[in-house]
C-alpha cells in the first residue's frame, strides 16, 4: 500500500544493483567495504572536512574559532544527530556499505566494544600516536583501543555519576534539601529507594525518578560482568544482573515516572515536576538547562548510591573510509586536547576524559547559578575518583543486550508481567 | 502486406529486398522493443536484487564485513523460522492487514458507488476523496502519532470526555493495531475509490435505465448490475492492496521511534517488514538473516495474492451465475 515504505525496503537491493551496472560498466569487482588502501587525498585552505557527533558535544565554539584561523589548513564542518540510536544505526550501515561516513565520527562509549571487535576494527582507521599516551585518563584511553593496542578512538569525555534532584519539590514533601544534606538520602541504594518511598507519601503526585531506563543504567555501571564474562560468552543469567533488574521492576508501580527515557513524556516530566531526582553524569547537565530552562530549583548533590559510577563517554573515530585520514586524526586531536575538552565542559557540562582538562577544571573552580551555584566541575571530579575503572565489563555485544534490557524494563514500564518480560529478555538475548 | 508486396514486385533487387526484410522485422519485433524498457529496468533493480538476496540468503555474513563468509545452507531460515519475534510479526502483519485492507475496500466501494450519483459539484467531491492520499506517508504517521499518543493525545481526551478509560495505544497490542489500520486507511481508501469509480463510470448508462425501468431500485442495482461489472478492477484493487497491506512500514516504524525496538516494547506492532529491517541491523550474520526473512515475506506475500485472487475470483463468478 505505502509507495514509500516499498522504496524503503528497497535501497540496499538498490544499492546492490547500481553496484552491479557499475561493476559491469567499469570492470571493478569490489563493491562496497572500503578498506584502508583507498586513496588518500590532500585538503586545500578552503576545502572541508566533516565530522558527526550526537546529542551535544560542545563543539560549535570550537569549530567556529578553527573556521576563523586563518593558519588552519583546512576548514570543518559538523553535523549533529540528535540521539545516539539514530546516529548508531547510519554508522553502522554506512560502515557496511563502506560508503557515506563522515571523516571524523563520535562514537558512544558503550557501543565502542563492537567496534573494536575483530573485523570490526578494521573499518576504522589506526589512530594511534605515541606522543598522546598520557593525555587522558587510562581506563577511558585504553576503552578506545583494540586488545592488539591499536588506538581506534580518542575520548572526549566521562560520565561520573552525581544525583540532580529537585531542592523546591524536597521542601515540600519536608526533606533537607541543602546539597550536603540531601547527600545522606542517596548514600547506597537501599537508602535511595527508601527516601523515594517516603516521598512518594508526601508528594503523591510526583514520582521519585525519572525513568525505570536511567536507574537501571546507573545500577548495572556497578555490576562486574553484567553481560558477558571476561571471555565474551553472553552470560545474562547471573544473579547480579537478575538483582538489578528484579529491583528496578520492584519500585516501578510507586517510584518511577515509567516513561521512556529521551521520549517526549520523559521530557515533559523535567518542567511538569515529574520526578525529583535523576543519576546524572556531567553530559546530563545540557539536557536538564534545555528541557527545564525556567524550572527553579535543580541541585546537584556531591554523592552516588553505593559509591561511584560512570555512564557513557563518547570517543572520536576516524573510519577507514575517509579520504582525509591523516587531517581527519588532527581534527580528532584538536579536538581532545586539553583547551578544547575545557571549552567543551563549559559550553555543555560534560565532564573531561583529559587529565590536564580536568586539573584546569578543579583549579577554576566554577560555579554553575542554574544548579544553585554548585561546583559542578569539583563535583564531577569527586565523582570520577569514586569511579572503579573497568566497571562494568563491556563485551563486545554489550551496546545490543542493553538495548534489549532496556525494552525488557519497558514492558514491565508499560504493565507487564516482570517474569515474563525477563524471559523474552534472556530469549532475544539468546538469538543475538 | 498487400502494399509492400507489390512494391516488392515493381523492383525485385536489392536495396528494396533489406526494406522488406527490415520492416517484417519491424512488425515482428518492435512491439518487444518498446516494452523491453520495463523489462530491463526490472531486470536490474528488481529481479537481480531479489536472486541475490535468495543466493545471500544460505551464508554467512559477519557484522562489520566487506564481504559474505562460509555457506551455511538452510541455517538463515532455520534462525528466522524459529524465532518466537518472527511469529509475532506475521500475526501483527496478517492483523494490521485485515484491520486496514478489508474495511479499506469495502468503505472504498460504497463512496465509490456514492460518487457515480449525480452529485452537485461532483469533481470538487471526487478531488477531495485523494486529499489524505497527497500528504506524505511520513508527515501523516506523525500527525497521527501525536493523535494516538498515550498521554496526551486527541483520541485519549475525546475518550476521557465521554467517559472511557483512556487507551494504551502504543502498549496494547490490539489498539496499536486498530491505530495503525487507522492511518493506513485514511491515506488509501480515497485511492482506490477513484480506481473504482474509474471502473463504475465505463459502465453503460442504458444498463441501468433498463433496470429502472423494470423497477429495480438503487441497492438492487448496486448488487446486480455495479458490482459485477466492475470485477477485474476489484480484483486489482483486492490483490494490490493485499501485496501493499502485507509490506507496511512506513506507519507502524514511525508510530514508535524508539530505535532499540521498533515495533513496541513487546513486538506489539512489529510488521515483517520491520523485522527484515531491524534483522539487518541485528548482531550476528544481520544480512543473511534478514535476507532469509525477506524471501519468506515474499513467498507469503505471493501465497496470500494467489489465495486472494482465487477467492475473490470464485465468489465473483458465483454472483455472476
Amino acid at each position: 500500500m505505502s509507495k514509500i515504505s516499498k522504496s524503503w525496503r528497497r535501497t540496499p537491493r538498490t544499492a546492490l544493483a547500481a553496484c552491479a551496472v557499475a561493476s559491469l560498466v567499469t570492470g571493478l569487482t569490489a563493491c562496497g567495504g572500503g578498506g584502508g588502501d583507498d586513496e588518500q587525498s590532500a585538503l586545500g585552505k578552503d576545502d572541508t572536512l566533516t565530522i558527526t557527533t550526537f546529542s551535544e558535544f560542545g563543539y560549535d565554539e570550537l569549530i567556529k574559532e578553527w573556521n576563523a584561523d586563518p593558519e588552519r589548513p583546512f576548514k570543518v564542518k559538523q553535523t549533529k544527530i540528535s540521539e545516539w540510536d539514530t546516529w548508531k544505526q547510519t554508522l553502522t550501515t554506512s560502515l557496511q556499505a563502506g560508503t557515506g561516513l563522515t571523516d571524523v565520527v563520535a562514537i558512544e562509549g558503550d557501543a565502542m566494544p563492537q567496534f573494536l571487535a575483530e573485523g570490526a576494527s578494521d573499518q576504522f582507521a589506526d589512530i594511534t600516536d605515541p606522543e598522546l599516551d598520557d593525555r587522558w585518563v587510562e581506563y577511558k584511553y585504553k576503552a578506545g583501543q583494540t586488545t592488539d593496542g591499536v588506538q581506534i578512538g580518542y575520548p572526549t569525555d566521562a560520565g561520573p555519576e552525581a544525583i540532580c534532584y529537585r531542592a523546591d519539590l524536597f521542601k515540600k514533601a519536608g526533606l533537607p534539601s541543602e546539597p550536603a544534606e540531601a547527600a545522606k538520602l542517596f548514600t547506597d541504594w537501599d537508602t535511595y529507594f527508601a527516601s523515594g518511598e517516603k516521598f512518594a507519601k508526601k508528594v503523591p503526585k510526583t514520582k521519585w525518578y525519572d525513568s525505570s531506563g536511567s536507574i537501571a543504567q546507573a545500577m548495572l555501571n556497578q555490576v562486574k560482568y553484567p553481560f558477558q564474562t571476561e571471555d565474551q560468552k553472553v552470560d545474562v543469567d547471573n544473579e547480579e544482573l537478575k538483582a538489578v533488574y528484579d529491583t528496578v521492576a520492584k519500585y516501578t508501580p510507586t517510584l518511577s515516572t515509567r516513561a521512556v527515557q529521551w521520549k517526549e513524556d520523559w521530557q515533559a516530566a523535567f518542567t511538569n515536576d515529574g520526578f525529583a531526582t535523576m543519576p546524572c553524569p556531567g553530559w546530563m547537565f545540557a539536557n536538564i538547562k534545555s528541557s527545564a530552562p525556567d524550572v527553579k530549583g535543580w541541585a546537584i548533590a556531591d554523592v552516588f548510591p553505593g559509591g561511584g559510577g560512570n555512564w557513557g563517554g563518547s570517543f572520536l573515530a576516524v573510519p577507514a573510509q575517509s579520504k582525509h585520514q591523516e587531517e581527519a586524526k588532527q581534527l580528532a586531536n584538536y579536538l581532545t586536547d586539553a583547551d578544547s575538552e575545557v571549552t567543551a565542559f563549559e559550553a555543555t557540562g560534560n565532564f573531561p576524559a583529559n587529565i590536564e582538562a580536568q586539573e584546569t577544571l578543579a583549579a577554576e573552580n566554577k560555579e554553575d547559578p542554574y544548579f544553585g551555584n554548585a561546583k559542578t566541575a569539583e563535583i564531577l571530579a569527586n565523582r570520577a575518583k569514586a569511579v572503579e575503572p573497568d566497571l562494568p565489563f563491556k563485551g563486545d555485544k554489550y551496546s545490543d543486550i542493553l538495548g534489549l534490557l532496556q525494552t525488557a524494563i519497558q514492558r514491565v514500564d508499560e504493565g507487564a508481567d516482570p517474569e515474563k518480560s525477563w524471559e523474552t529478555f534472556t530469549q532475544a538475548v539468546g538469538r543475538l | 502486406m498487400l502494399d509492400q508486396a507489390s512494391q516488392a514486385r515493381r523492383s525485385p533487387q536489392g536495396p528494396s529486398a533489406l526494406r522488406q526484410r527490415l520492416s517484417r522485422w519491424d512488425v515482428k519485433y518492435a512491439p518487444y522493443l518498446f516494452i523491453a524498457p520495463f523489462f530491463v529496468v526490472f531486470a536490474v533493480i528488481g529481479l537481480y536484487p531479489l536472486l541475490y538476496t535468495g543466493y545471500l540468503s544460505f551464508f554467512s555474513w559477519p557484522r562489520f564485513g566487506a564481504e559474505h563468509g562460509d555457506a551455511v545452507g538452510w541455517a538463515n531460515y532455520s534462525h528466522v523460522l524459529s524465532d518466537p519475534v518472527f511469529r509475532k510479526a506475521i500475526v501483527n502483519t496478517i492483523g494490521i492487514f485485515l484491520l486496514s485492507s478489508v474495511p479499506q475496500v469495502i468503505v472504498a466501494t460504497v463512496i465509490a458507488a456514492l460518487l457515480d450519483t449525480n452529485l452537485r459539484g461532483r469533481s470538487w467531491w471526487r478531488m477531495s476523496v485523494l486529499l489524505p492520499y497527497v500528504v506524505a506517508p511520513a508527515a501523516a504517521a506523525l500527525i497521527w502519532g501525536a493523535i494516538f499518543a498515550d498521554n496526551s493525545g486527541l483520541a485519549n481526551e475525546i475518550l476521557r470526555v465521554v467517559g472511557i478509560d483512556p487507551i494504551g495505544w502504543h502498549s496494547d497490542r490490539f489498539a496499536s493495531w486498530t491505530a495503525i489500520a487507522t492511518m493506513v486507511n485514511w491515506r488509501w481508501t480515497g485511492y482506490n475509490t477513484l480506481i473504482i469509480l474509474a471502473a463504475m463510470q465505463a459502465v453503460p448508462r442504458d444498463i441501468y435505465e433498463s433496470a429502472s425501468i423494470d423497477g429495480a431500485n438503487r441497492v438492487r442495482q448496486f448488487w446486480n448490475i455495479t458490482l459485477p461489472s466492475i470485477r477485474p478492477t476489484m480484483v486489482f484493487v483486492i490483490v494490490t492492496s493485499t501485496m501493499g497491506g502485507l509490506q507496511i512500514f512506513t506507519e507502524p516504524r514511525l508510530f514508535d521511534t524508539n530505535l532499540q525496538h521498533q515495533g513496541g516494547a513487546n513486538y506489539q506492532f512489529q510488521t515483517l517488514t520491520m523485522y527484515v529491517f531491524n534483522t539487518a541491523n541485528s548482531a550476528t550474520d544481520p544480512y543473511p538473516r534478514a535476507a532469509a526473512a525477506a524471501w519468506l515475506l515474499f513467498l507469503l506475500i505471493v501465497g496470500i495474492a494467489l489465495l486472494n485472487f482465487l477467492v475473490t475470483r470464485a465468489v465473483q463468478r458465483r454472483s455472476l451465475r
